[in-house]
């Protein structure tokens, strides 16, 4: 709570090029990815976090796609080095939700349309009850389904230093928590968070000088819908099946239910879990509910879905949480993720995330040769 | 460094420029430069092109996550879309680098600006300065700028009717430029009798809000041949950013400007840019800042000392000069359309090229730079080499 997003920004930076056992000089351009200003009451914020992101004197800009930062940050960072313009390129990605009081969710009022939506009063608890409710309906999903995944996530973030929800709860926990939204429960939601986090990307010849074992981008993939909502039918995220096909033509993958071997998605919600890997094509529309049940999602299962705790377990830090997915993806193929490292042997991972007015999806695929 | 002539502009659209756009939406601002861009390609952006970029900050757009209100307008639903929180020649260069990453082989970059909605303009960059060491102060963004011009004209040796200089000559420029709104005849007399804001700077020499919006259509070299229009080639581009901390500042440097040029030039190919170069569009948010940017790019010819007050003065950044400078009318002619400024300034110099510019058409100028500043309280900008 004391660190000012600066700090925040310095810290996660300072760590991933310890990582990468360089130092700045050795940057030659710097991306940020946050959230809106809005929490800040900076303008221009990612000016404001320049210096402690590493920025100072380099080529600098910030990308911004919603919720959908994080996992993008890194993938704008891809193509500063695959353009040949950047041979080191470092991606941060900052959120500090809580100089907004009493409550971060103010920040998003504002994102709603100033003469037909805003004096409504929506909020994002109000339309994401919307979605979770439609994606009931349409596919004959039941409350219980969806809360395995809070049980799941909160569980697998027992192991996460970083998290902030950890805990083990039953369906039933989840089930007897206060009504949000009705069906949206406190324990269906992920917390507001401060956090940051942090990831280098540099060309092939740079990194046979710093690694034995370096993670390739393998593809990327981002994608927005209409800013029109209300228009659209809620049960199916259309704008992330293309993200996600963008970047699997990018790797290669044809069949990414047997090919990815690992996957972080956006779990800001315990349905977007579920959403998310019918968008992503791990299960048919309607059927994540089932896989979720039979155990596959486990960390030890036949597809570990965020094993590190995701959002609803680790926290949601919104740019920050979407990095810290792909810093799991990354610790994972590693073999460095300690006790949440996955019992199989993972060569490709994902890591998604989802933002706008439920409207945008960013992926990264990873692999490890 | 990749090599020249990579990435070409292949298609232009400009909105009605206008400092008060009543009758519009910036959503309809929007979808009219983007109508009028992809004519100029001929293209249908809804299948042609593999990534949008929009250039926008949240607090001018009065949205929070203003990318969300991006995609519709410019034919980008269900399409690969970006927003880049920097100015439309940053946006510029992420398209540059989409291009050359293999990302797509047309890319579309849009900005604008809707400045009259905004109550109070100078409020708004004051909340772009630090929450704790910053605002405290009481520092209105005018007052930096006046400080920052009182240190560069004294480390330059410029004067006031230097700067005053600039403005009678940008607004003048404006006057031919049918798209400028802010054209007048000022002589540097009534410029340095009139009004000051925050001393030495005066109200005459501070650029003016306006409204439009700017699309551009970018197109590999193997695409770029396809099209009816000449290409425009972004031969370099470059960017940079110096301390966020009003304390670190240093003033009248422009530090942005001389190291993305820097790049720029390297990338171009350009050793000696005030005689390879035919015309410049240069940031002019303020009068004498259009002095700092020559000095910064070096225009004014192999020397070390900041002659741009005198290069100005003398007549040689007409546009009958050595090397016109802004003779769009520049920001204090044509206004200041916040991120979407050097965007604006970006399509007079491809019309230019082009040989489009009717009124202020320059002789058959063949290469040009496009140089940005992202306004208080920053020291980023941005800088681009066009050539045909």
């Amino acid at each position: 709570m004391l660190e000012t997003g600066k700090e925040l920004s310095f810290e996660a930076a300072r760590m991933a090029l310890d990582s990468a056992g360089i130092e700045r000089k050795d940057v030659d351009s710097v991306v940020l990815g946050s959230a809106p200003d809005a929490f800040d009451g900076v303008h221009m914020k990612g000016e404001y976090l320049l210096d402690g992101a590493g920025g100072y004197k380099r080529r600098y800009s910030r990308v911004f796609v919603g919720g959908a930062t994080g996992v993008f940050t890194p993938i704008s960072a891809w193509w500063h080095v695959a353009s040949g313009l950047s041979d080191v390129c470092l991606a941060v990605a900052e959120e500090k939700m809580s100089p907004l009081q009493p409550h971060p969710q103010y920040a998003f009022w504002s994102i709603f349309d100033h003469t037909i939506e805003r004096p409504l009063g929506v909020t994002l608890l109000w339309i994401f009850a919307l979605e979770m409710r439609r994606y009931m309906a349409a596919y004959g999903i039941k409350e219980e389904e969806i809360a395995r995944v809070a049980v799941k996530n909160k569980s697998n973030a027992l192991d996460h230093p970083c998290a902030q929800l950890p805990a083990k709860i039953t369906v039933q926990d989840v089930m007897n928590s206060e009504p949000m939204v009705w069906p949206v429960k406190r324990l269906d939601v992920s917390p507001p968070s401060d956090g940051a986090a942090a990831v280098v990307l540099c060309s092939e010849e740079f990194a046979r000088k710093v690694t034995k074992e370096p993670v390739r981008v393998a593809g990327c993939g981002w994608n927005i819908d209409s800013t029109y909502w209300t228009d659209r039918d809620l049960c199916y995220p259309q704008y992330l099946e293309n993200a996600g096909k963008m970047a699997y033509r990018m790797a290669g993958i044809e069949n990414p239910r047997k090919e990815i071997d690992i996957a972080e998605v956006y779990d800001p919600f315990d349905y977007k879990e579920l959403h998310h890997m019918e968008g992503l094509q791990f299960a048919k529309k309607g059927e994540a509910a089932k896989m979720t049940a039979s155990g596959i999602t486990e960390r030890n299962g036949e597809l570990p879905i965020n094993p590190s705790g995701g959002l609803l377990g680790v926290g949601n830090p919104i740019a920050a949480a979407g990095m810290m997915k792909v810093c799991e993806i990354y610790f994972q193929l590693t073999n460095q993720a300690g006790r949440r490292q996955v019992r199989k042997t993972v060569h490709t991972g994902l890591a998604q995330a989802w933002g706008d007015l439920m409207q945008y999806s960013s992926v990264l695929v990873m692999n490890r040769r | 460094m990749p090599s020249r002539k990579k990435v070409a502009i292949v298609g232009v659209g400009i909105s009605d420029l206008d400092p008060l756009t009543a009758g519009y939406s910036t959503k309809e601002l929007m979808f009219q430069a983007a109508k009028r861009a992809y004519s100029d390609a001929d293209i249908d952006a809804r299948s042609d092109v593999g990534s949008f970029i929009c250039c926008a900050e949240d607090f001018w757009e009065g949205i929070s996550i203003t990318d969300e209100y991006a995609p519709d307008q410019i034919g980008a639903k269900l399409r690969p879309l970006l927003t880049v929180s920097g100015d439309g020649l940053l946006g510029l260069a992420h398209g540059y680098m989409h291009i050359l990453a293999g990302v797509s082989d047309i890319v579309v970059v849009e900005s604008h600006s809707k400045l009259s909605d905004v109550v109070s303009k100078q409020l708004v960059e004051e909340l772009g300065y630090d929450p704790t060491y910053g605002r405290p102060k009481g520092v209105g963004s005018m007052y930096l700028a006046g400080m920052e011009m009182r240190r560069y004209l004294h480390e330059s040796g410029n004067t006031e009717e230097d700067s005053a200089a600039v403005v009678t000559k940008n607004k003048n420029n404006a006057l031919r430029n049918p798209r400028a709104s802010y054209g007048s005849k000022i002589s540097i007399k009534e410029v340095l009798e009139s009004e000051e804001v925050a001393s030495p700077l005066k109200k005459v020499e501070v650029s003016d809000s306006c409204d439009g919006s700017v699309v551009m259509v970018l197109a590999s070299a193997r695409q770029a041949p396809k099209f009816t229009e000449g290409p425009v080639w972004i031969d370099g581009i470059s960017w940079f950013s110096d301390s966020p901390n009003l304390e670190e500042m240093d003033l009248g440097q422009a530090a942005y400007a001389s190291y993305s040029a820097m790049e720029a030039y390297e990338m171009a190919g350009i050793t000696r840019p005030s005689s390879q170069l035919d015309f410049a569009e240069l940031d002019d948010t303020f009068a004498y800042k259009e002095l700092e940017h020559i000095d910064s790019l070096g225009l004014t010819g192999p020397t070390k000392k900041k002659k741009s007050g005198q290069f100005v003065s003398s007549g040689k950044a007409d546009p009958d000069g050595a090397l016109p400078i802004n003779v769009s009318g520049g920001s204090l002619g044509m206004g200041y359309f916040v991120e979407a400024t050097s965007l604006v300034r970006a399509h007079e110099a491809v019309l230019q090229l082009r040989g489009q510019a009717g009124s202020i058409q320059l002789s058959n100028p063949r290469k040009c730079v496009v140089q940005s500043w992202r306004g208080i309280p920053t020291q980023t900008g941005v800088t681009a080499i066009f050539s045909k």
